[in-house]
Parts: C-alpha cells; structure tokens; sequence
C-alpha cells in the first residue's frame, strides 16, 4: 500500500503523507490554516476550536457500496453537516477539505471574538507581542469588533512558576499546550486548569516546576503572553530582534537555537525546531549560556605580549616566532568550529606539534543537556586533531613542558591553570593564548590574543550523532578582535604551509571537504544538518549515555 | 551768515580757477570740497539704508531695526526711533567692510584692481563741486551755493558721470574672471549708448538757457533759468523723461543694472571684490545716483526753486538761502526715493533690449526733441 | 519640439512701457503703506496654529501618574530613529502596579528628530505628544538628548478622559470581592 494519499484542498488536488491530520497536510502543501491548541510534537487536544475546516468524502450508496457519482460523472462529495477540527481530523483516500469558504471564515472570527472576550488587549505591555498567534490571527481573521460590553473576568495575573515564568492567567486562552508539554515531555505535571465555564484557568501545581531544567520550554509554545520568561520580561519587544540561525553550545546534544539581539546585545536565546536532534525543545540552562559569555566572563579585548598591550598584527608575528621554535604543543578546544580545527591540525602536521585536549563532562540528564559539556569534541576526532579520548587536566603535558621536550604552548580558550599548569611551567615554556575570555592563564602568558567567543563566529560543530550542523554567527565580533579562522590562518601561511588568501570559512570549507573523507560536501548543509560517517571512532569511550533521539554506538 | 558764505565761495572760485593763489583761499577751497563730499557722502550713506528699508516696506517687511549703540540707545525716544530706523545699521555696516578681511585673489592685476573702486568713486565726487545746492544774494547779484560755478558746469559734471564707468571697467578687466569681465563689457557699452542720448537731451534745456544768459553751460545759470517760471521738466517733458531714462542706465540702476545682474553674472563686476574696496563700489553707485538726482535736478526740476513760477524771494535774504538749500536737499531725497522706488518695482531689462532701447528708441527721440525744440526757438515761439 | 506662444501684440500705447511702468509704481507703492506682513520673532512669537507639531515631550495624566508603558511603538514607528527606550517594569508594592510596565529610560535625540509626529499618532496611552516647543537649542550635543525626566518636565500633565487603567484596576477590585 501506498504511502501516500489523494486529496482535494479548495478544489486543488495533492497526494501527501498518509497517517497525518489535515492541518499538517495542509500545512505541507502550503495551505495555511489556524489554531492555536494543536502543536507538532504534542498529542492533539482540539481545544481551541480555532481549525475548523469543512471536510467531506466520496458518497457511497448504502446498499451496493458503490461511489454515487453526479451528473457530469464527477464522484459526489458527501460533506460533513458540521466543520471540524483539522487537527484532530485525518487525511483519507480522496478527502475533499475546504478551508476558505465563507462559511469557515465565519467560523474563525467566531472563534476569535469568544477567545478575546476575556483577553485583556495589553498588548502594549505584552512580551508577546509582535510574535503572538492570537494576535496575529485577530489581524488576519478576526471581525475587528466585539459585542461583548460586559466587564472582563478577573483572574491572577503576576504569577511566578519555579521562579523563572510570570504567569498572566487573564491572558491564557485555554490551549493547554503548556499542560500537554509537561504531562508528556517533562513527564511531571506542573500546571493544571482549576474552576469551570468562564471562570476556568490555569493554575500551578503546589511547588509545581522547581528543578525542572525544561520548564521554559512552555514559553516557547504558549501561543499568547499568558507564560513569560522572566529573564526577558520588559527587556525588548520581539520585533526589534534580529535572529541568527545558532547551535547551543551548552553540550554535545547540538540543540538547534535562535539567538535574538539588537545593536550587538543578546537578548534572549530559543530552540529551533529540529525533528533529528531536539524537536523543538532546549533547556533552561542551554538558554543562558549566552548570560556567561557577555557577563559572566572578563572580555579579552586586545592583544598582549608580556601583559603589556600591543597591536594584534604585532602579537600574530611574535606568535611566528614563537612557533618556530623546537617542541611546540597546541591546546586546541572542543569549543572550536570543525574549520578551526581543520586548519589548526593542518598546523599541527606542518610543525610536527602534539595536539592536547580537555573533556569537559558533567552529569548527563538523560535528554538535552549530554555529558559531554564541549559542542564539538567530535570535530576534534573528525579532523584528526586528537584520536583517543581527551582527559580531564593537562598534567602530562605539564610533565613535558617541566622536562623541557615542550617550549612552546598555543593554546585555545582551556584555563592552563586549572587544568595543572604551575606558574613554573609558565616560565619554562612559551605559552600562547588564545581565546575570548580573561582568565588565569591570560594573566601570565607570553602573548594573548583575542578571539571571537561562541556567538560571534560562524562554522559548523559535530553533534553526538556525528550530525554536522552549521551555524551563524548572531552578532558582530568586537572591534581589534581577530576572527579565529583567520588567525590559525595567518599563523598556517607564515609558518609555511597552505595559503589562504581569503581566509574565509566559505574557503576553508572547500578545502576541508576535499581532504576529509567525512566531511565531503559540507559546503551545503541542509538546514536540519547533515550526517556523517561516525564509523571510524566507534571504539572511542564517548561519555554521553542514551538520551533523545541519540543512542550511543555501544549500546546498539 | 549768507555773507559769509558767500565770501568764501566767492574767494574760493578764482582759487579753483587757478588765478591768483593764496594759501588761505586755498584751505578754504579744500575745507568747502570738503564740506560737499561730506553732503554727498552723507547722502550715499543714508540712501543705502533707504534702499533696505524701502525695499523692505515694498515687500512687507520691518527692514533693519535692531542695530543699535548701547549708549546712543539710552538716549529716550531719540535712541529708540534710530534703531527702529535702522539709521546705526549704517555704522554697522560700515565697521563690517572695514573689518572684514580684505582679499586679493592671486589671478587679479594687482595695481588696477585696487585703483578701480578709487575710480569708481573719485569723479562722482569732483562733479559734485559744480552742483549748485542753493542761491544767495550778494550785492544785488545772485551767486551759486557751489564749491565752484564753471561756466561749463554741465560738461564737466557729464564728463565726470562718464568717467565713473572706468572704475567698472578696470575692475572687470583687472579681475580676470569671467563674469566680471562680461559685465565690464556690458558696461562699458551701454554708457556709449546711453552718455549720447543723456548729452542730447539736455540740449534744448541748454538753448532755453542761452535766450537769456552768457553762459547757458553754467548750472547756476540754467538753476536760475528756472526762477520763477515754467521748469524745464514742463517745458521739455520729452527732454526730462529721455534724461532721466538715461540717467538711471548710467548710474547702473535697475532696470538697467546689467554691469551687476546677479541673476547670470555672480555679482557683475565687483565678484571678486570684498571687504573695504566692494564698500567703496557700493558708495560709488550711491554717490552716482545724488550726483545724478543733483543733476536732473538742476537741469529739469527747478533746481533750488520751491515750486514752479515760484521762487525763494531775494527780499528774505540769508533765509531764503538757507530755504533754497532745504529745498535742493529735499528734492535730492525725493529722487533718491524714486530711484529705489523704480528699483524695487521694475524687472531687470535683458542685455539686448537694453541695446534696442538705448540705439533705436532713446537716441533718435532725444535727436528729435533737440530738432523740434531747434525749430521751435528757430521760428522764434 | 519647442512650442512657440503666440503673444498679445502690443498697440503704439503700450509699447511706450509708460502706464505699466506708473501702475507698478503704483502698487509698490500702495505695499509700501500696507502694514507689515512679518513678525519680529524673539520679541514676537508667531501663533502656532491648533496640531502643531513641535517637540515631542513624555506627559503625565491627571493623577501624576506616567502614561508611557514602554511600549516601544513610538521607537519602532520613528523614522529618523531618534527614540530609545528601556523598558522596566512598575514594583508589586506601586499603587500602579496593575500597569506593570514603565519606562527605565526615556531617550529623545532631538538633533534626530524631524517633528514628523508618528510616535504621538503609533502611542496607545497618547503619552507621547508633541508640543509647541520649536526653537531647541544648546551648545551641546549630548545636551539636547532629552532623558525622561527632562521629557517629563518639558510635558506636563495631559488629562486622560478615558483612565483606562483606572478602570481595570477597580474592575479588578470589584470582582475580587466576589
């Protein structure tokens, strides 16, 4: 049997999936229709009414079972007597839907006008607003006017949930996304409908919410402002954001996200959503990732040699020279995008250096938050920077630059200090870093540079699905800051290997994709990534155990 | 006091003839040329803020009248109808082109650029000395109020407004500039044009003369011609009216401003001028235009006399001097009035209809004036 | 193609210019007369008509409570962007706190803004509304940055006829008694 199925859309046919409601056959061809209830990864629950189309199947007489067919030998449709809800509602062998009649567009302002007798219209002080459904819908397919001249109900309207959600409940349209999420996401209800009739509405279970790292999620998916992020309330309305396509980097899981900002500032960070890695979910603490690297995190902001500042071109040069010198070693970080460590292995084999890494592993929860704590180890393996498991501190190296093999360190974004390094090691060997950030090991290294951190830079990291995803950078980097590309770039020429004359990611790609067997064409990257042969490092002890959508190889 | 006055005048004219020379007579000829470029000058002065306030009443402005001197201010009443008037706008105006700095462009001919506004200026006030501002009675006889009464008076003051046209010309020239050097061209050609039609018509006012003088080229002489009779503007309205049309094209007013015509030539002959020397210009086309109202004057309006078949009664003495000198000075500011008047009303000509006016309309009707009044006197009317 | 007018041929008469030239004399100098047509302006201030469009100020209504909500309307409607606010919200503990949205910081650049209008007509509170302030000026740029209080000072009060706010919170009050 065949996959897909015939139907009729306004008197247009199309054959889509079998097995799926109306709403997302219409959806996939490109037909809108609007609801506010139902959502993709959620279980239907046909609340809102708001979908209603009229649907309607082949006649067939009751005795023969054969099609009735009407005078000109078309099959005679026999319409449903009531609209009904495309959500809930599935597709068929030659289902007719109609969804722009008259009749339907009565049915949606109907709809609209009982949703907003009780909605309280503060638009202007609304988060939500500008990206608001309801809004949205009454603008589209609402009467413009009420008949309602009764006062509005009344219900609580600032509610902390678990200390990071505001709850409106005279906003709340009844959708019971945010019930749904949690019953069947989180796996432990939170919020929950209280009362009844018009007086019904949504309430929080006692000590509902604390500890859950997904709560925020709600957020996302309410589609009026009933559920707020109290961390962006009040900050910025949502039209004066600009979006960037972006990876979390909060762990390995490779959580697809938005990053929204204006004028270089990052405001809020959401999920994309992603049906191979994250549906459309993240978590809570994946949000504020960005908090640390615009606050938390002394900016480095200009190039040092001997903590004295100097000009970046100066810092580069001295780095050459530096680099020149016998027993060199690179620090590279899993924080890197797969064409910075692409060409800082390329280095690495011109100047015969021994490539070190850090693992950084926490606990894992199971779903978005994996154990492994860095985007891009599996880059590092990818592009043959290192090949067995990294440990948790550098003290081997520590060992070498002490007797004297290593002289020189680069090393990227990881704190030497913290990881084993003494201010002695510091004296014996050169040690130049690289990264974002101020820390320990800037204050006593011989040159500094500044780099972009995770937001500022564009490129591609490796998932714990060997899934190659890309990302845009979501706002400039500084000014006197070098994009790290460029810099492992400039530091691959002078040394004397390949030349980039345009040391753009665009190139280094091209480049990456001819030489790296797993990475052919990763030039064009569909947008939900793209897979990649993992083979190869199937005897690696990855940490992350099984989770959403990901199986660890071993386990298999 | 007329006496006085007149002995002085008196002493000065041989002096200025250059007979019998004598140092006193010498410091008094200087200190009356003097007292002449100061009227005139006071004149140009006071009819530039004329121009500004006029120009600003026509077109329904205030005109300057917030300048003020602190101290001349605190005077009551008189202090505040000053500023109102924008009378100490013209000693801000005044210390401004003294002030300001004083370009020399490199290209310019450096001698002939700083002598042309001198040029400009100097021969409008060596004509004013031949102007006879009023009368006064001397042992029976009436003499001129004039720095000095040249039997030529009228030639030497013609002479005179057509030198001032080399100021311009030298100016254009000595700029080496485009737009300066075209209206040096412009002006240059229109006062051949207009000097012959302004000469003409003032012929038959001088054959009038000559029926009962020795000296019909004597202002003073064609003023008393006017004494109580018919004023030549009556007698001649052809004459006056070619005069004056003449006399406005040759003192480069609007509509004959085509020298300066800001409209395609910058600012005419003075674009490259600035600061002092462009005030000296400006003065210059002021005291053009008292010399020239001083001229028709004389010449059309009944000189010094009140009204026409009227005139200041030689019985009154010293004040019927001092009223003919009110009276020439009155009739200067009236015609100051009307040039800026005329100014303010009519559009500037086009270059050749400035040509086509002065060559085919002003010039053969100011010969007929002179054949028709030739015939008139010929056949003894 | 040029097109050529035909022009009124003129009679022996008026090509003598003459009477033309008297009757503009004439009406220059009836104008000269008339009384004058302008003002002396520091000393005089023109009569600004009704919906002038001067400054834009922040007001305040009756109750000297701020209208704005920090909306950002105004901001996104401005052309010249001359308008930055920061929103912020009002503490629980305020007797206004059912609005629950103020301003933290209200920046007008004057040396921007082209007095187009757009805020006053895009606010929802009309809290924006530009007065008859026309002449601005400073020796500083930074100086005519206007800030919220400077905003809130050049603005007034504005009585609000509908008090929308007020009627929410005793409608709020009335039903929670029940």
């Amino acid at each position: 049997m065949s996959d897909k199925v015939n139907i009729n859309i306004n008197g247009v046919d199309y054959a889509v999936k079998a097995g799926q409601n109306v709403l997302s056959a219409c959806r996939s061809v490109g037909v809108e229709i609007p609801f506010f209830c139902y959502y993709p990864h959620l279980k239907v629950a046909g609340s809102c009414r708001m979908c209603l189309v009229s649907v309607g199947t082949p006649a067939r007489d009751r005795q023969t079972g054969q099609l009735i067919k009407n005078e000109d030998g078309t099959a005679r449709i026999a319409w449903m007597p009531k609209p009904a809800i495309a959500c809930g509602t599935a597709v068929c062998e030659n289902m007719h839907i109609v969804t722009d009649s008259e009749a339907i567009s009565q049915c949606r302002q109907s709809i609209l006008e009982f949703i907003l007798l009780n909605h309280p219209l503060d638009c202007p002080i609304c988060d939500k607003a500008g990206e608001c459904k309801l809004q949205e819908y009454a603008n589209r397919y609402g009467s413009g006017v009420s008949r309602y001249v009764e006062s509005k109900s009344v219900k609580p309207k600032r509610r902390e949930v678990a200390g990071k959600i505001m709850l409106d409940a005279e906003r709340c349209i009844l959708c019971s996304r945010c019930i749904r999420f949690c019953e069947e996401v989180i796996g432990k209800p939170v919020l929950g409908f209280v009362k009844r009739g018009a007086k019904t509405e949504i309430s929080v279970y006692p000590g509902g919410g604390e500890g859950l790292n997904y709560l925020l999620n709600v957020v996302d998916i309410c589609p009026v402002g009933a559920l707020t992020e109290k961390a962006f309330r009040f900050k910025m309305r949502a039209w004066f954001l600009r979006t960037a396509r972006t990876i979390s980097a909060e762990s390995s899981a490779g959580v697809n996200t938005t990053t929204w900002s204006r004028g270089g500032e990052i405001y809020r960070v959401t999920p994309r959503a992603n049906d191979f890695v994250n549906g459309s979910w993240m978590s809570d603490t994946g949000r504020y990732v960005h908090l640390g690297a615009a606050a938390g995190k002394r900016r480095l902001s200009g190039a040092r040699l001997d903590s004295t500042s100097c000009s970046l071109s100066y810092a580069v040069d001295r780095s050459v020279e530096i680099l020149r010198l016998s027993g060199f070693a690179i620090v590279a970080s899993a924080f890197m995008t797969v064409e910075e460590m692409f060409l800082l292995s390329e280095l690495a084999k011109v100047c015969k250096a021994r490539v070190y890494m850090v693992s950084h592993v926490a606990e894992d929860d199971g779903f978005l938050v994996s154990a492994d704590r860095t985007p891009n180890m599996r880059g590092a393996f990818v592009t043959g920077l290192i090949d067995r498991y990294p440990g948790k501190d550098l003290s081997e190296l520590a060992q070498l630059v002490e007797s004297g093999d290593v002289r020189t360190v680069l090393c990227f974004d990881e704190d030497l200090k913290a990881l084993g390094f003494e201010a002695r090691h510091f004296k014996k060997a050169n040690v130049i870093y690289c990264s974002s950030a101020e820390n320990a090991t800037s204050a006593c290294a011989k040159v500094c540079v500044p780099l972009e951190n995770e937001f500022e830079k564009s490129g591609m990291w490796i998932n714990r699905q060997f899934r190659l995803q890309s990302f845009e950078a979501a706002v400039e980097r500084p000014k006197g800051v070098s994009s790290t590309v460029a810099f492992v770039a400039e530091l691959l020429a002078k040394i004397g290997g390949d030349e980039f004359s345009e040391p753009g990611v665009e190139l280094v790609r091209r480049v990456m994709a001819q030489r790296v067997p797993q990475l052919e064409g990763c030039q064009n990257i569909p947008e939900e990534g793209m897979p990649i042969d993992g083979s190869a490092f199937s005897r690696v002890a990855f940490p992350e155990g099984p989770a959403f959508k990901y199986a660890p190889s071993g386990s298999k | 006091m007329a006496d006085i006055f007149g002995n002085v005048l008196l002493a000065s004219a041989p002096a200025g003839a250059g007979v019998g020379c004598d140092w006193a007579d010498l410091a008094l000829g200087v200190l009356f040329s003097l007292v002449a470029i100061v009227v005139v000058m006071t004149f140009a002065g006071l009819s530039v803020v004329a121009e500004r306030k006029v120009c600003a009443y026509i077109q329904g402005r205030c005109g300057p009248n917030r300048t003020a001197i602190p101290w001349v201010l605190a005077v009551p009443v008189v202090g505040r109808f000053l500023q109102r008037a924008g009378l100490m706008q013209l000693a801000a105006d005044g210390l401004k082109f003294l002030l300001k700095e004083d370009p020399l462009p490199g290209h310019v001919n450096k001698f002939w650029f700083m002598a042309a506004p001198v040029m400009s200026l100097s021969p409008v006030l060596i004509s004013a000395c031949v102007i006879p501002f009023g009368v006064y009675w001397s042992g029976g006889a009436a003499n001129p109020l004039s720095v000095s009464n040249l039997d030529i008076g009228l030639l030497f003051a013609l002479a005179m407004g057509g030198l001032g046209v080399y100021g311009t010309i030298m100016a254009g020239w000595s700029s080496n500039s485009k737009f300066p050097y075209i209206a040096a061209m412009r002006a240059s050609a229109q006062v051949i044009s207009y000097e012959l039609c302004l000469a003409i018509s003032t012929l038959p006012v001088v054959m009038f003369v000559a029926q009962g003088s020795d000296s019909p080229l004597s202002l003073f002489e064609i003023g008393r011609a006017q004494s109580g009779g018919a004023w030549f503007c009556i007698a001649q309205p052809l004459g006056a009216l070619l005069f004056l049309t003449a006399l406005f094209a040759e003192t480069n007013r609007l509509p004959f401003d085509v020298a300066e015509s800001e409209t395609d030539l910058v600012s005419g002959f003075h674009t490259e001028y600035g600061s002092f020397k462009f005030g000296l210009f400006f003065v210059g086309e002021y005291g053009h235009m008292v010399v020239g109202s001083a001229l028709f004057i004389t010449l059309f309006l009944g000189a010094w006399n009140p009204l026409p078949w009227l005139a200041w009664p030689e019985e009154w003495g010293w004040v019927s001097s001092v009223l003919s000198l009110l009276t020439f000075l009155l009739k200067i500011a009236a015609m100051l009035f009307f040039f800026i008047w005329v100014r303010w009303t009519l559009p500037r000509f086009r270059y050749d209809q400035v040509m086509n006016l002065g060559w085919r309309a002003l010039l053969p009707l100011s010969i007929a004036n002179v054949v028709f009044y030739m015939v008139w006197l010929g056949l003894g009317f | 193609m040029a097109i050529v007018v035909e022009r009124k041929k003129l009679n022996f008469f008026e090509r003598w210019y003459l009477p033309q030239i008297v009757s503009g004399l004439c009406i220059t100098f009836k104008n000269f007369l008339k009384p004058k047509v302008t003002i002396e302006y520091p000393d005089q201030r023109p009569a600004l008509p009704a919906g002038y469009r001067g400054a834009p100020t922040l007001v305040k209504d009756s109750e000297g409570r701020e209208k704005c909500v920090s909306c950002q309307l105004c901001e996104f409607v401005c052309p010249s962007k001359a308008i930055r606010v920061t929103p912020g919200s009002i503490d629980s503990g305020s007797e206004y706190a059912y609005i629950e949205k103020a301003p933290k910081e209200f920046k007008i650049n004057m040396l921007r803004c082209i007095y187009c209008g757009l805020c006053e007509e895009a606010c929802p509170e009309k809290a924006i509304v530009l007065q008859d302030t026309y002449a601005l000026n400073s020796t500083s740029r930074e100086d005519l940055i206007f800030d919220k209080a400077r905003l809130y000072a050049a603005g007034g009060t504005l009585p609000d006829k509908i008090m929308k706010w007020k009627r929410v919170r005793d409608n709020a009050e009335l039903k929670g008694e029940h």
